[in-house]
């Protein structure tokens, strides 16, 4: 799959077809993963707040598993310099960026009612936040160096540094202070929740993962188009 | 070895002259120090409670100051280019860079901290941790605040940009600082946490000039 997208001709030809396949795939997802969800029932202790849970999670679970396709995407650009990776990683990241800003929102307004605040210095909030400002400082320094090339490989290598330490960071805070539940989704023994939440979760799941692949083809499209752009207009000027 | 040494010494002299780096990050410290019962009221109870964390997380932005100078200077008068050039490798200058950096600024940060922290009201039995945690964290901050430094090379906006792409990078050896200080203070097992510091200042310090490296390179190219 990779070996076959790395040509830039032959991935415009797929992502000109897939991106809009992965998007009407993420609308059917997400409008079923809705119709459950608003007739899941209120939840015992959550009430009806338990519905932010299915736009919440799955935005939690998108911030990390983008920034895991930012360091694959980063990892390759930086070993084997190809362009087409390096515009991959630079998609990436206001993706990832609009998906932790969205987790962190969305906890935020479901903490108020819930556990009575905005904000607490729990573990997983303070990571997320980490994760955030990893995400703003990526762009930052991709967004200052004036070359291009520079700039992608500078990025690649803060993404990389950044990799080995998200897990550090995780581990640290947790060792910190541990108000948020565990994760009721990924654990030993199976999901620890009921079937008519379970089902709707999984659908906004993949959901939100279908909707990024559609967003991320899309950017990476625009940064080709870009880049032949450019070289049609240094073409141009002689 | 010789040229490790070579570019140590050279690193250490430039540092303190020419504006003085060490001098700017204590200056900063202790300014902000004065700045705290400024903002927070003099009551000592207060004080002393925030006292230790205050003076860390201080000392963590003090070495921030003057990581511009570590890589900056070089590549503009082209020196960067010639030690290149030059038999050593650049991951061997990138860790004498770091290790000169952590004698020259995080060193006397560290042996002013304890002074801070007295100041600001914490009980003077915490001298030994504070400096502890001052030595030891502030290898992981000069390294990792290097990694910063060699990025932001050519872009210009130097000081701001390594700050805001090197303090996410800060989370661990903060908590594990301020943890060891804590605990130190209700005593309690303050070991673990200096360990962690350690070990996570020592894997700074080993993999840090490989970052540095690829990204100096990638300037220079």
């Amino acid at each position: 799959m990779l070996q076959f997208l790395v040509n830039p001709e032959r991935f415009m030809a797929f992502s000109r077809w897939a991106a809009p396949l992965l998007g009407l795939i993420a609308l059917g997802l997400a409008a079923a993963g809705l119709a459950l969800d608003f007739q899941a029932p209120p939840d015992y202790q959550q009430g009806y707040t338990v519905h932010i849970m299915f736009i919440h999670v799955p935005a939690a679970f998108m911030s990390e598993f983008v920034y895991a396709c930012l360091g694959v995407a980063s990892f390759l650009s930086l070993i084997f310099r190809h362009a087409l990776a390096a515009a991959a990683a630079r998609a990436a990241a206001p993706l990832g960026t609009g998906f932790t800003a969205l987790a962190l929102i969305t906890g935020s307004l479901w903490g108020r009612p819930t556990w009575g605040t905005w904000w607490v210095w729990d573990p997983r909030l303070t990571s997320v936040l980490v994760l955030f400002l990893f995400y703003v400082g990526y762009m930052a320094l991709e967004g200052a160096i004036e070359d291009e090339a520079k700039a992608a490989r500078a990025a690649a290598i803060l993404a990389l540094v950044g990799l080995i330490n998200l897990p550090i960071v995780h581990y640290s805070v947790v060792w910190w202070n541990s108000l948020h539940q565990g994760s009721s989704l990924l654990r030993a023994g199976g999901p620890d929740m009921p079937a008519v939440y379970l089902a709707p979760l999984l659908l906004m799941v993949f959901a939100y993962m279908a909707g990024f692949g559609a967003l991320w083809l899309v950017r990476i499209r625009g940064e080709v188009w870009r880049r032949r752009a450019a070289v049609a207009a240094m073409r141009a000027a002689g | 070895m010789r040229a490790f040494s070579l570019i140590f010494r050279r690193e250490l002299a430039l540092s303190w002259t020419g504006g003085g780096g060490p001098v700017l990050a204590l200056g900063f410290y202790l300014a902000m120090a004065s700045l705290l019962p400024l903002a927070l009221g003099a009551d000592p109870a207060r004080m002393t409670a925030v006292a230790p964390g205050f003076a860390w997380l201080v000392l963590a932005l003090a070495s921030l100051l003057s990581l511009e100078r570590m890589f900056e200077r070089d590549f503009e008068d082209g020196a960067l280019d010639l030690i290149a050039l030059g038999p050593a490798p650049l991951e061997m200058t990138a860790l004498a860079k770091g290790l000169a950096q952590w004698i020259a600024i995080a060193a006397p940060l560290a042996l002013l901290a304890p002074v801070v922290v007295t100041a600001l009201g914490a009980p003077v039995g915490l001298a030994p941790i504070v400096v502890a945690c001052g030595l030891i964290g502030g290898l992981g901050f000069c390294f990792l605040g290097g990694v910063g430094a060699a990025l932001s090379l050519g872009s210009r906006r130097g000081g701001v940009l390594i700050a805001l792409i090197v303090l996410p990078l800060f989370t661990p050896p903060v908590i594990f600082g301020a943890g060891a200080i804590e605990a130190f203070a209700a005593g309690l097992d303050w070991r673990t946490p200096l360990l962690l510091l350690c070990a996570y200042s020592l894997a700074a310090g080993a993999l840090c000039p490989f970052a540095m490296a690829a990204a100096a390179r990638n300037a220079l190219s």
